[in-house]
């Protein structure tokens, strides 16, 4: 594990540590294995919460030693064995008492509101303040169990998934560096601007979390949700969904590429020379065998989870591919357009209520057209027919 | 208190034998034995559930079990833990010593008793059925969503979401009939003289509960109802496609579940004093300011319910005022605190088991608070929230602060209950076993949570990896551990041990230890007149 990469969270240094290592009594050992605090903050938000996070700690570890320290005195002085007499007193009595009882109340409520307070109203102030002077912004859509990002001011939109393949997550392969935190399409931002990020979803609530800016936010279904961020160095910062969405619920890792500016840019313009080229695919004929091979890619990547490679489905929870009555269905009906509950209608439009989702909001005519085709022909399904990416087009 | 009139031993036990004698039962001796036996098989399902998670978290990677399957036994194990062993135990506590504490001949309302029990065994065999079914190809197993139900995630679950409703709704049922049961108690059935201000604070505490429970019970079952029809009749409340607002079903549930965790921890919170009065030769210190601490936490439980969902995205507004009213909650709990080791003070102490539970009882769960006070922090919950840290915090509160303050209250009563002494050395054994293995599990979690693991998930980042296996090697030693505290208990029900007097322990003060250990079936039929 100390071979990891520079993104694995370090252990803030110094006093800090040493004093949680001490107060709280954890094992020595071989720290450098172990993280004991935030990884390192790398937005104002973040560094702000790792501030009054430590100074929390602090607070709430001298409490613990102090009011402890008064308890443990008793029980060893206080002891029958060691000839104690027991007092019977059941209160305080008198106002020099009085005031000794009620000193400790006064002081916590001066660390309440007042210590602990006031920085907690600022941090929470300053987190919140998404919306004055925002560079730019990124929206968010949990899907299960994915992640799709879209820069509106630039017309980008893409799905970001898990990339550590099955094997490893089996244990049939040695674990990758970043196992688990790894994804096909990292999300990537300029460093130094306020971004301003909307969350939604489109099937149940997920939580977007990256450890290193300070954020976690809710995505919730048919909401906006937002929160910001302000990256101050680049380099790649990685997290996790946090709300349980279902069984991909581990396996839905945040990525984010943090670059200087001018990189930024020159990746706005790869990724619009990609759209375009999509759209080109879009518009040509693709041969039967291009789209199956491409759909088994998709299918792959965005179907098994639940449908399994196998194509045969979980029973009870998710239906099998292989002679499924919603695939041997006609591709089109009489009227041009696809029937209710047929193929094409429950992979575009998904099935509410469940975990199949509309997939026209985030596959591309191509990748639709071609895992229609795929599962048509695949698993013992012989429909023998292909729907070209142009139809699904014109159906959207 | 002093005992005016004693109480005449009596035998007229006449009862039917057998299981029918269980059955049919409205002695609250005997539906509190119910409780707490019903608890501790409970107890160890729960664990037993856990125990396979925290196999399958030893290391990075799925082993033993697929997620969906590892999502319903987190959510199982939740619910077991909650609503069928620490909410049975101290029912069973309430039953057995409530009217023994305030000199009553029993319960209010003895039939409701027999029923309030007898509904918990269908409800656990509901919670858990499906995972018998799925095992048959029938479903896709348990509630699989966490105990917390949350929408639209339990709208697109299988039938072990309905399974887990039906089975809330017996809980309720039952938790509401056990709470109208004890206010009845209290108010009518008090031995002449003893007026609510001496009153024990063990039934204060259960007293506060049983109104947190008739006020907050309702709306979970309305929420978990409002979830049904949403599931299966078409309507919209947490669905955004038809109007609804996924976020209310975190309200409501929120609503009820704060105040749930004091529901768990007042009844101990009463109990504890006794347990550190007796073993500190000492009367309890600051009684009123313990009543009156119960009555504060009650009433800020149900007023701070969305510091649960802090990074839903509420208005900053809503923030604030949910970030002060959960850090008020620190000045009535640290006024208890203040009281326990204040009753500790300049006494004469001796550990025996129930004291040594009682004191790491207070250590423990000062923990859960210190930490619950940073929680509160929406800045800094940003990063704690939904992580292990949170995992952390809940059980130094919930196992810790509960189930060790339940086995404070076992073994301090067992001697009373069964007229046995049990094994000290067994007990001590069992009480440091579970302290080191306690925090050998749920420690590592607080780091975990800080480095950035989200819970409920099934399989982690290398980073995790070394601190997943300590946990995991703590919580075996932890559930192997409990098995002491099972024969020890056992072995007193079996009748096994040397007798204990009716004082069981030397500085135990209170009505209870007036009467003989066993006390006969039937007690306090002419009530103690208390001065």
């Amino acid at each position: 594990m100390a071979a990891c990469a520079e993104e694995i969270p370090k252990p803030i240094a110094g006093w800090r540590r040493a004093l949680l290592i001490a107060l709280l009594a954890a094992p020595a050992g071989a720290f450098a294995a172990f993280t004991w605090n935030f990884p390192e903050p790398v937005t104002p938000v973040a560094h702000e919460t790792l501030k009054i996070h430590n100074e929390f700690m602090i607070i709430i570890t001298v409490l613990f030693t102090v009011v402890f320290a008064i308890m443990i005195y008793s029980m060893a002085k206080h002891r029958k064995k060691a000839g104690h007499q027991a007092a019977g007193f059941t209160g305080p009595k008198g106002a020099l008492q009085w005031f000794w009882v009620l000193v400790p109340f006064a002081i916590l409520l001066f660390i309440d509101f007042v210590l602990m307070g006031v920085p907690a109203v600022h941090a929470l102030i300053q987190m919140e303040d998404s919306q004055s002077r925002a560079d730019m912004v990124l929206k968010v859509t949990g899907m299960q169990w994915k992640w799709q990002y879209e820069y509106p001011d630039s017309d980008i939109r893409f799905v970001s998934a898990l990339a550590t393949p099955p094997d490893q997550i089996s244990n049939a392969e040695a674990k990758g560096d970043n196992y688990l935190l790894e994804v096909d399409n990292p999300v990537v931002l300029p460093v130094g601007r306020k971004v301003r990020v909307l969350l939604t979803s489109t099937d149940v609530i997920h939580t977007w979390w990256v450890p290193q800016f300070g954020v976690k936010r809710y995505a919730i279904p048919g909401f906006l949700r937002e929160t910001w961020l302000k990256i101050e160095q680049p380099g790649t910062y990685r997290g996790q969904c946090a709300e349980l969405c279902g069984k991909g619920h581990g396996f839905m890792p945040v990525v984010v590429e943090a670059v200087p500016e001018a990189d930024y840019l020159a990746w706005v313009e790869k990724r619009k020379s990609m759209a375009l080229a999509a759209a080109d695919a879009t518009e040509r004929a693709w041969s039967k065998d291009e789209l199956i091979a491409q759909g088994k890619a998709v299918y792959e990547k965005i179907c098994a989870t639940c449908h399994q490679p196998d194509g045969r489905g979980l029973p009870g929870a998710f239906p099998a591919i292989a002679g499924s009555k919603v695939v041997n269905t006609p591709l089109i009906a009489v009227d041009g357009k696809p029937a209710k509950d047929s193929h094409v209608d429950r992979v575009m439009n998904g099935k509410p209520g469940t975990a199949m989702q509309a997939f026209k909001t985030t596959l591309s005519d191509v990748e639709i057209a071609s895992v229609i085709t795929f599962q048509r022909n695949s698993f013992g399904n012989r429909q023998g027919d292909m729907i070209q990416p142009a139809q699904i087009k014109a159906l959207r | 208190m002093d005992i005016a009139t004693h109480h005449p031993a009596q035998h007229h036990a006449a009862h039917p034998t057998g299981v029918l004698r269980w059955l049919t039962t409205t002695n609250h001796k005997d539906i509190g034995t119910l409780y707490l036996s019903f608890a501790l098989v409970m107890f160890f399902v729960g664990g037993l559930m856990i125990l396979a998670v925290r196999a399958e978290l030893f290391q990075p990677g799925l082993q033993l079990m697929q997620p969906d399957f590892f999502n319903q036994l987190i959510g199982v194990h939740a619910l077991v833990m909650i609503f069928a062993a620490l909410m049975p135990a101290a029912t069973g506590f309430a039953n057995w010593m409530i009217p023994l504490m305030i000199g009553a001949p029993d319960m209010a309302l003895p039939r409701l008793n027999n029923w309030g029990f007898w509904l918990l065994p269908p409800a656990a065999f509901l919670l858990t059925l499906p995972f018998l079914l799925a095992l048959f190809g029938i479903g896709s197993g348990a509630i699989d969503t966490g105990w917390t139900f949350y929408a639209p995630l339990s709208i697109q679950g299988g039938m072990g979401i309905d399974f887990a409703i039906f089975a809330v709704h017996l809980l309720g049922i039952s938790s509401i009939m056990g709470s109208i049961n004890i206010i009845a108690t209290i108010f009518n059935l008090r031995a002449p003289g003893m007026t609510l201000m001496k009153m024990p604070l063990f039934a204060w505490g259960w007293l506060i509960t049983a109104f947190l429970l008739i006020a907050t019970i309702p709306v979970l079952a309305g929420a978990v109802t409002m979830l049904l029809t949403d599931r299966h009749f078409g309507t919209h409340f947490f669905q955004a496609a038809g109007g609804g607002d996924p976020i209310l079903f975190q309200h409501l549930f929120w609503f009820f579940g704060h105040p749930e965790v004091y529901i768990l921890l007042l009844p101990v919170w009463g109990l504890i004093p006794h347990i550190l009065s007796a073993f500190s030769r000492k009367p309890i210190y600051g009684y009123k300011a313990q009543v009156w601490s119960f009555a504060a936490i009650g009433i800020l439980s149900v007023i701070v319910w969305a510091h649960h969902f802090f990074t839903a995205g509420l208005p900053v507004p809503a923030l604030i005022y949910f970030m002060f009213s959960t850090m008020s909650i620190s000045l009535p709990l640290a006024v208890l605190f203040f009281c326990w080791i204040a009753t500790m003070w300049r006494g004469a102490m001796s550990f025996e088991t129930p004291m040594l539970f009682a004191t790491g009882f207070i250590v423990l769960f000062g923990i859960a608070g210190l930490t619950g006070l940073i929680l509160a922090d929406v800045a800094a919950d940003a990063q704690y929230h939904h992580s292990y840290f949170v995992v952390a915090h809940f059980h130094y509160a919930l196992f810790a602060g509960g189930i060790m303050g339940v086995m404070a209250g076992v073994y301090y009563w067992l001697p009373k209950w069964t007229g046995r002494r049990y094994s000290e050395t067994l007990g001590k054994w069992h009480f440091w076993l579970t302290v080191v293995s306690f925090n050998l599990t749920f420690m590592p979690q607080f780091f975990l949570g800080l480095a950035g693991m989200p819970r409920r998930i099934p399989d982690y980042a290398l980073q995790f990896a070394e601190f997943n296996a300590i946990s995991t090697v703590g919580a075996f030693i932890l559930g192997v551990s409990q098995l002491l505290f099972a024969w020890n208990a056992i072995r007193c029900m079996g009748g096994k041990g040397q007798p204990a007097e009716a004082r069981a322990w030397e500085g135990a003060r209170g009505l209870e230890w007036e009467l003989p250990s066993p006390p006969p079936h039937h007690t306090w039929e002419i009530q103690p007149e208390v001065k």
